[in-house]
């Protein structure tokens, strides 16, 4: 396992530099100077790919903690309504024509998963179950996603109508070192709750009774899970808007290298996760194409199909 | 002593134990038996501390269970539920690892010597489930009775002074059935208070120390298997007539009308 983690290290550790060269100009030691190229990188290409590292990781970690928890290889960390509960508070800050003004749009989506993550302890806290937690979330994602929806078909002008649509497909064009120091700590935090929970995790494997005969609480265990899902989504979100699949994708390409217990996927996952965004938005940026390809779209392109991947041979599986 | 004292079990409105009282001693092997619905896994669980009671007591020697540290109860009871339900095609020695969970970091425990103790009682188990060809096995490749083997083994990982588990002699074959009860005897005879789910009448009658039969929720007969499990009982309670046949230790059920 530890191999495993090492291994994707070094992977990140590589891909980081080969990533920041390339883009709509190519800055190489070997290729023509680029005038700028020092602010090109440090300005732009680091803090984003550093950004896109934290933001995949804390996807990948999420997601494997998700698939965990429900003891279900088809989650994805959205299902809980905190990354629709997030995107709404974004949405929120750019209807009312407040995003322009620093931290805001950010402040906005934070509270937003603050607030989804409070309706769901609200609504499904009580019992520590897991089925009424699954459907409250569910909830809770349709209810923001609706509200999302009320506010584009509401919103003053044209102008702001486009800047949500835009927002909400999820990229990461144009963020500074100011979005990195907002997501970074958040999801870090996140994680190491996350990672945390791992040894519970581990007992869930055998369902939630024998779990709880394992001495796992499941009240608390909720409640840590809620905040390390906040944590990592919200920060996430609120400095890059939705990106989705890679909490359903990675937890799955990394799991038949681990011993499959969800403890030993979390850390891999998150390292796997924070490659697959930074190599994915790389070639978002190095496309040759006149308006850039959103991250958020590019992954559910490769996302969609991977998941109907998966449901066949899940039901090859149970057939 | 694993007691309850008029313990009044409800499940979504509806009671399911109806004023238990009992008290099960280690060093022996217990049966719970009854009809379907008559309140055995609920009675179980309650005694595990996983299901609340609506009122009684339920005690483990002078403390209250529901009050004892989940960590710590985890280490004191074992508890095997009805269904191997595995979420993860994890391989049998990781399953039966998992039965450590408990004792991961105990305050005052070394690491070493905690590593040590895993690793001893996980060999252990997996002897005394016969696992050991099955090691790398990943669950999703065993069959029924391999994956409940695997399960006890689990429990059995743990090394708790109570095991409590819920038909544990459901999907396996005659030798294994065989086999699990003499090891579930073996282990109250090393101490371990055992008590366990039983439908097989004739596995209770001649593997159990002692039997208890719960009725509608209440509990109807309790005390060696041949007073426990007599005829009388089981016709009343089953509503089946019935005979018992054979010698001691080795005992069939004949039912039927043509018995009666």
């Amino acid at each position: 396992m530890r191999r495993l983690s090492l291994l994707l290290l070094a992977a990140l550790v590589i891909a980081l530099p080969l990533s920041l060269l390339a883009g709509r100009v190519w800055i190489a030691p070997w290729a023509e100077p680029v005038p700028n190229a020092t602010a090109i990188l440090m300005e732009l290409r680091l803090p984003r790919g550093l950004l896109a590292m934290v933001i995949g990781a804390g996807l990948g970690g999420a997601g494997a903690a998700m698939q965990g928890y429900l003891r279900n290889p088809l989650a994805d960390p959205g299902l809980f309504g905190i990354a629709p509960g997030a995107a709404l508070g974004a949405v929120m800050a750019l209807f009312l024509g407040l995003a322009a003004i620093p931290f805001v749009l950010p402040a906005f989506a934070l509270i937003g998963a603050g607030g989804a993550m409070a309706l769901l302890a609200i609504i499904a806290g009580r019992t520590g179950g897991i089925a009424l937690f699954t459907l409250a979330g569910l909830m809770i994602a349709s209810l923001a996603g609706t509200l999302t929806s009320l506010a584009i078909s509401l919103s003053p002008n044209p102008f702001s109508t486009s800047e949500i649509v835009t927002w909400l497909m999820g990229a990461l064009t144009d963020r500074s070192w100011t979005d990195l120091w907002i997501a970074a700590p958040l999801t870090l935090a996140g994680l190491v709750v996350l990672w945390r929970t791992g040894p519970s995790l581990d007992a869930l494997t055998l369902g939630e009774q024998a779990a709880v005969s394992l001495g796992v609480e499941a009240k608390r265990l909720q409640w840590w899970i809620v905040l390390g899902i906040g944590l990592v989504i919200g920060a996430g979100v609120a400095v890059a808007g939705i990106i989705g699949f890679v909490g359903l994708m990675v937890p799955h390409l990394v799991r038949p290298f681990t011993d499959r217990r969800p403890s030993t996927l979390i850390v891999p996952s998150a390292l796997a996760g924070g490659l697959l965004v930074l190599v994915a938005d790389t070639v978002c940026r190095a496309l040759p194409m006149a308006i850039e390809l959103r991250l958020g779209i590019a992954l559910s392109l490769l996302g969609a199909p991977f998941f109907l991947a998966l449901l066949l041979r899940l039901r090859r599986e149970l057939a | 002593m694993l007691s309850v004292r008029d313990v009044v079990v409800k499940r979504a409105g509806r009671t399911v134990v109806e004023g238990a009282s009992l008290a099960l001693e280690r060093g022996e092997l217990t049966a719970i038996c009854g009809p379907n619905g008559a309140g055995k896994s609920s009675l179980l669980a309650v005694l595990a501390g996983l299901l609340p009671a609506a009122s009684g007591e339920v005690m483990l020697d002078d403390r209250q269970v529901p009050a004892i540290p989940a960590r710590e109860k985890a280490r004191l009871i074992g508890f095997l539920p009805q269904q191997a339900d595995v979420a993860w095609d994890i391989s049998v020695e990781t399953l039966v690892a998992l039965g450590r969970l408990p004792w991961r970091s105990v305050p005052g425990r070394p690491a070493r010597a905690s590593r040590d103790a895993d690793r001893h009682a996980i060999a252990s188990a997996m002897t005394a489930m016969e696992l050991e060809a099955l090691a790398l096995r990943p669950v999703s490749q065993i069959s029924g009775g391999e994956k409940a083997r695997a399960a006890m083994g689990r429990v059995l990982a743990g090394e708790p002074e109570w095991i409590l588990a819920d038909e544990p002699l459901a999907n396996l074959d005659l030798s294994h059935q065989q086999a699990l009860a003499a090891s579930l005897k073996g282990q109250a005879d090393a101490g371990r208070g055992v008590v366990v789910v039983m439908h097989d009448l004739a596995a209770a009658m001649n593997h159990a120390g002692r039997v208890i039969v719960i009725d509608k929720g209440r509990v109807v007969a309790d005390g060696a298997p041949e007073q426990a499990l007599s005829r009388e009982v089981i016709e009343t309670v089953w509503q089946v007539p019935c005979q018992w046949l054979g010698e001691a230790g080795a005992r069939a059920l004949a039912m039927g009308q043509s018995v009666a």
